[in-house]
């Protein structure tokens, strides 16, 4: 199992690589160094002077990915690619291009992020499994369709609503927690009760739904009825069978989104004005700043990779039969 | 279960009394004086010499202080010292470095030295950059990774000190213009105004290249040609020839002071991965200083300590004492002790805490406008009933900046002096019914424009007398758009009557470039296309990314675009020199991006731009303006009008839609405010319960099914 995890770490290097070249490639085609340079440098009285110096101050007078002017090593590596985008395989992003450190931005800005993504994971898995198990206890009668009802009309409903619904009721019409803001330390409770409620009831409708589909599935197989017929309590064979062996496509769905988390939601910051790293990428875009973009985009893809290895190894710890190699 | 009905209990009584839950703010901030308001960006650039964003102004003009400031009352717009003790002088010098008298003509003069004279006793705020140790040196001016470890703000160290304010600090700021380690906006347009600053920006890139990065580059060590110090507390600035303008400049952050030790302190090694630098740590004299940056949430500016002080202004214009301008004249100055920024991106959420008294001054956006604003009986704007039973308050201000569509002049359909070009021009010009676009797509708030320059600029005739006769004429004595009738013959005369090319029959196809996009920019987009078919021309909106767009500017190939100016300074020269030929777009990477070239024009500016106000520069305005009316190479479009509003407890404001150090004069009531963010966000708790009672009767029916379900007999 050891080998087979080893193995699959080295595999997420020509990934790594793969996505950088990607995300560079994509990001040069829409912007040239130069219309980088008129973002930063400003709108009115903009010299071309100014553009030059913006572009050498900041390594981007450099060609993309060779440099004709050097020879041997260096033809490769003076180059905007390997300083800009290599570098960061030995997790140095740098600073953005407004002259902010990067790894001190993302430390600052996980933060908020996790206050909000880590209550909505966990108590939205446990919201949506436990209504996933009463829809299936219930199933065939009038609970069971009033739940699959609700459950298609919350996925029907866009996320925005909810959030603009929960600000409007719960802060404006009955001022019980703030409209938005964040604080550092204790009091940022008061924050994060509503986005953290309007997230989890924004996923309820989509993540029954799927709960519900794969417990059915789990009931109409053999060791369920085994389980009836040896006398066991409805109750019983949903929480102790059922539920252990819908584990695999749980697991699956969560723990592939845990690393996730990290990366925080734009829709939700933005509105709730939650500092966290949701917004910091779309707003490198709008900036057009690279130096951003790019790390997020590698630190994105390296909890990408992480994801899913701890999937396998969560694989093989719930199901027994599922062997690495 | 007792124990959760006790703590049910409690909550509810807890609510019960006026304790504030929505307060986003820290308890025991609740009565203190502070100004409350938001951001929606994050400033890029705190430093003097590259901030140029209203955002970033309107931060650090409350912490930098340039030698002049506008009159926070008199209009139009005044300049008035600030550190200095009296304005400028200004001595004009002929190329043999002879004196010339005041009235000599703009030929002669081949320089202008402005002598300035700061005040003594003015002081830096507190800063570890000014620390002393025991043998006067400066404590923290070599500073070692240990001293580093438990340093996370300016303020954790643990010396803090100050110093007097000097000329050499505003000498240095100039050079620091011409750094490349700055890359100042204004560096190429100050090159064509101050004495060797070309020159020097040159040398500093050579002596730069040779430099590690973020390493120290002692600019006192390079003399400047334009600008010296003549003693502690004077020093010149020399200006290639007569540049008049350049007093609006050094009311500007750009020319503020920065002390060389505080640069130097920046520059050590290991500053800038602590994100320890100037600009995002200013350090400067005015009545505030920026005591907590932190962009991704909050900024806060806390009252200087060490401010030098200053005074409400004691006179106005006619009306301001009525509108109780003048209560606080004389008082000291700054009133308030700190102003919160705080992140808000949204502007539903900004809105609603607004409307809670969470902020103390609001804009009104388009979404909130009939919540907010009624016109009356005589189309004035007016408070809804909701607003005045807050008590707030309404002030309007028609902004120094215009919103056009400019005809890109090298066009070969739309550009050119000829006729043909011209009539086609005029005709599009009546065709597009700006009223109505104020009407439908700024909620009323703007002025439709007579011309290049907005009012409260010299120039600018408010008379009302004063119109586009190619667009309006009188009816009756009112001014009246033209008929569409009027444009259709226009346009007939240019060769397209009714749309359609004379000579080939084509139907005429015209294309607006634009980096604007998605639904709300389409009903722009879809109400500009029906103007234009008015005309039957067939108008092709080009949407476009922005980067791409700048390039069709830069090189004139777009037809038509939608373009905007915010002044720099209150003179017309700043809106006429966006049509002054040797200042085009292409070719000269001049702000003129219509590229209109009129050699009449461009003579009336080289004049003009020399002038005093007075009647011979007056003249000579309307002269230009009559022209580029004539020629048409914008859509003069509208001037936008501000409109903001205060909360009950905040003293009355002028708007300034110059001067950004304005936070010094505004004043609030902190206990008032209490009193009534209490008295509006009493929590209400029944909804609460009844959310309770719906989930426990919804699960009533459950419960009574699993009973049932567990009691029944397995069939």
């Amino acid at each position: 199992m050891m080998a087979y995890l080893i193995r699959r770490l080295f595999y997420a290097v020509p990934i790594l690589l793969g996505v950088n070249i990607l995300t560079f490639l994509l990001f040069f085609v829409v912007n040239t160094p130069d219309d980088m340079a008129r973002m930063h440098v400003g709108r009115k009285h903009v010299t071309e002077q100014a553009i030059t110096q913006w572009k050498v101050e900041h390594g981007y007078d450099k060609p993309l990915f060779y440099n004709r002017a050097e020879h041997g090593v260096s033809s490769l590596t003076d180059t905007i690619f390997f300083n800009k985008s290599l570098r960061m395989f030995a997790l140095d992003f740098g600073a953005s291009d407004d002259g902010r450190d990067i790894a001190r931005e993302i430390k600052t800005r996980a933060g908020p992020s996790l206050a909000i993504a880590i209550p909505v994971f966990v108590l939205g898995l446990l919201v949506n499994v436990s209504f996933a198990l009463m829809m299936v206890f219930f199933r065939a009668t009038y609970l069971d369709r009033l739940g699959v009802v609700t459950a298609v009309v919350l996925m029907s409903i866009s996320g925005l609503f909810y959030i603009i619904a929960g600000q409007y009721f719960f802060a404006k019409l009955w001022h019980l927690v703030p409209i938005s803001g964040f604080a550092a330390g204790l009091d940022s409770w008061r924050f994060v009760l509503l986005p953290v409620l309007v997230s989890i009831v924004a996923g309820m409708g989509s993540g029954t739904r799927w709960y519900r589909s794969i417990f059915l599935e789990e009931m109409s197989k053999d060791y369920v009825r085994t389980a009836r017929a040896k006398g066991l309590s409805e109750w019983r064979v949903l929480f102790r069978h059922v539920l252990q062996n819908g584990m695999i496509p749980i697991l699956t769905g969560a723990v592939v989104v845990l690393p996730l988390l990290f990366m925080g939601s734009l829709l939700t910051e933005s509105f709730f004005g939650i500092p966290g790293l949701g917004s910091y990428v779309i707003d490198a875009i709008q900036a057009q700043d690279f130096a951003i973009v790019r790390a997020m985009v590698f630190i994105g893809s390296v909890l990408y990779i992480f994801g899913l290895w701890l999937t396998d190894i969560a694989y093989a710890w719930a199901d027994p039969r599922v062997r690495l190699s | 279960m007792n124990r959760i009905w006790l703590f049910v209990i409690t909550v509810l009584l807890a609510g019960c009394d006026q304790h504030v839950w929505n307060d986003p703010y820290p308890a025991h901030d609740s009565g203190a004086n502070i100004l409350y308001s938001s951001f929606e960006e994050r400033p890029k650039h705190l430093d003097p010499a590259q901030s140029y964003s209203s955002n970033e102004t309107e931060i650090i003009s409350q912490i930098y202080e340039p030698p002049l400031q506008y009159h926070y009352l008199k209009r139009p717009y005044t300049l008035i010292p600030q550190t200095l003790s009296a304005m400028p002088s200004v001595t004009y010098l002929n190329a043999a470095g002879r004196i010339l008298p005041h009235d000599a003509a703009p030929d002669s003069i081949a320089q202008s030295v402005y002598e300035l004279h700061i005040r003594p006793g003015i002081h830096y705020q507190p800063h570890p950059a000014f620390a002393l140790d025991d043998h006067g040196q400066l404590r923290y001016a070599h500073l070692s990774a240990n001293d580093w470890r438990h340093i996370h703000h300016w303020q954790d160290f643990r010396q803090l000190g100050t110093r007097e304010l000097v000329a050499a600090d505003y000498v240095y700021e100039i050079k620091r213009l011409a750094s490349p380690q700055v890359n100042s906006p204004i560096l190429g347009l100050m090159s064509e105004h101050i004495a060797g600053l070309q020159e020097y920006a040159d040398r500093l890139s050579v002596l730069a290249q040779g430099l590690p990065e973020n390493a120290y580059l002692d600019l006192n060590r390079y003399p400047l040609a334009g600008a010296e110090v003549v003693d502690r507390y004077t020093y010149r600035i020399r200006l290639k020839g007569k540049y008049p303008q350049f007093l609006y400049w050094l009311a500007m952050p750009f020319f503020s002071p920065v002390p060389s030790e505080v640069d130097r302190f920046y520059h050590q090694p290991g500053m800038t991965e602590r994100n320890f630098t100037l600009d995002w740590h200013p350090v400067g004299t005015g009545p505030y200083l920026l005591s907590e940056n932190d962009p991704n949430r909050q900024m806060i500016l806390t009252r200087n300590p060490n401010y030098h002080g200053d005074n409400y202004p004691v006179s106005g214009e006619p009306g301001d004492a009525a509108a109780g301008l003048l209560r606080d004249a004389g008082k000291p100055l700054p009133f308030i002790d700190q102003e919160v920024f705080s992140l808000e991106k949204e502007t539903i959420p900004y809105w609603n805490k607004f409307l809670q008294g969470y902020y103390d001054l609001s804009g009104i956006g388009s979404n909130s406008f009939d919540q907010a604003i009624r016109v009356d009986a005589q189309g004035q704007p007016q408070l809804t009933d909701e607003m005045r039973r807050k008590g707030m308050g309404l002030a309007t201000a028609v902004t120094a900046s215009n919103s056009y569509v400019g005809f890109n002049m090298l066009d070969s359909v739309v550009g050119g002096v000829s006729e043909r070009a011209r009539k086609l021009r005029q005709a599009i010009a009546i065709a597009v019914d700006y009223e109505e676009f104020i009407s439908i797509f700024a909620n009323g708030r703007g002025i439709p424009a007579q011309g290049p320059i907005p009012p409260g600029i010299y120039g600018y005739d408010d008379s009302g007398a004063d119109f586009n006769p190619v667009v309006y004429h009188l009816v009756n004595g009112k001014v009246e758009r033209r008929p569409i009738g009027d444009a259709k013959r226009l346009l007939a005369e240019a060769g397209y009557p009714d749309g359609r090319d004379a000579k080939t029959g084509a139907p005429l196809v015209m294309y607006l470039d634009t980096p604007a996009a998605g639904p709300d920019a389409k009903a722009g987009f879809d109400w500009m296309i029906k103007q234009f078919a008015k005309l039957n021309i067939q108008l092709v909106v080009r949407s476009t990314d922005y980067n791409r767009f700048q390039d069709k500017i830069r090189h004139g190939s777009a037809q038509m675009f939608v373009w905007g100016w915010n002044a720099d300074y209150p003179d017309p020269e700043n809106f006429l020199f966006l049509l002054y030929g040797p200042n085009m777009k292409v070719g000269k990477n001049g702000e003129n991006v219509a590229n209109y070239q009129n050699p009449q024009f461009d003579a009336l500016f080289d004049k003009m731009k020399y002038l005093d106000n007075g009647p011979e520069r007056l003249a000579i305005i309307r002269q230009m303006v009559d022209i580029v009316r004539t020629d048409s190479p914008w859509l003069f479009g509208y001037f936008p009008k501000a409109f903001g509003l205060r909360q009950a407890w905040m003293s009355p404001t002028k708007p300034n839609v110059i001067a950004n150090n304005t936070l010094k004069y505004r004043k609030i009531d902190p206990l008032l405010r209490q009193q009534l963010r209490k008295k509006w966000n009493r929590p209400v708790l029944w909804p609460l319960l009844a959310l309770g009672g719906l989930i426990f009767a919804l699960l009533l029916p459950a419960i009574w099914a699993w009973r049932q379900r567990e009691r029944s007999v397995a069939k």
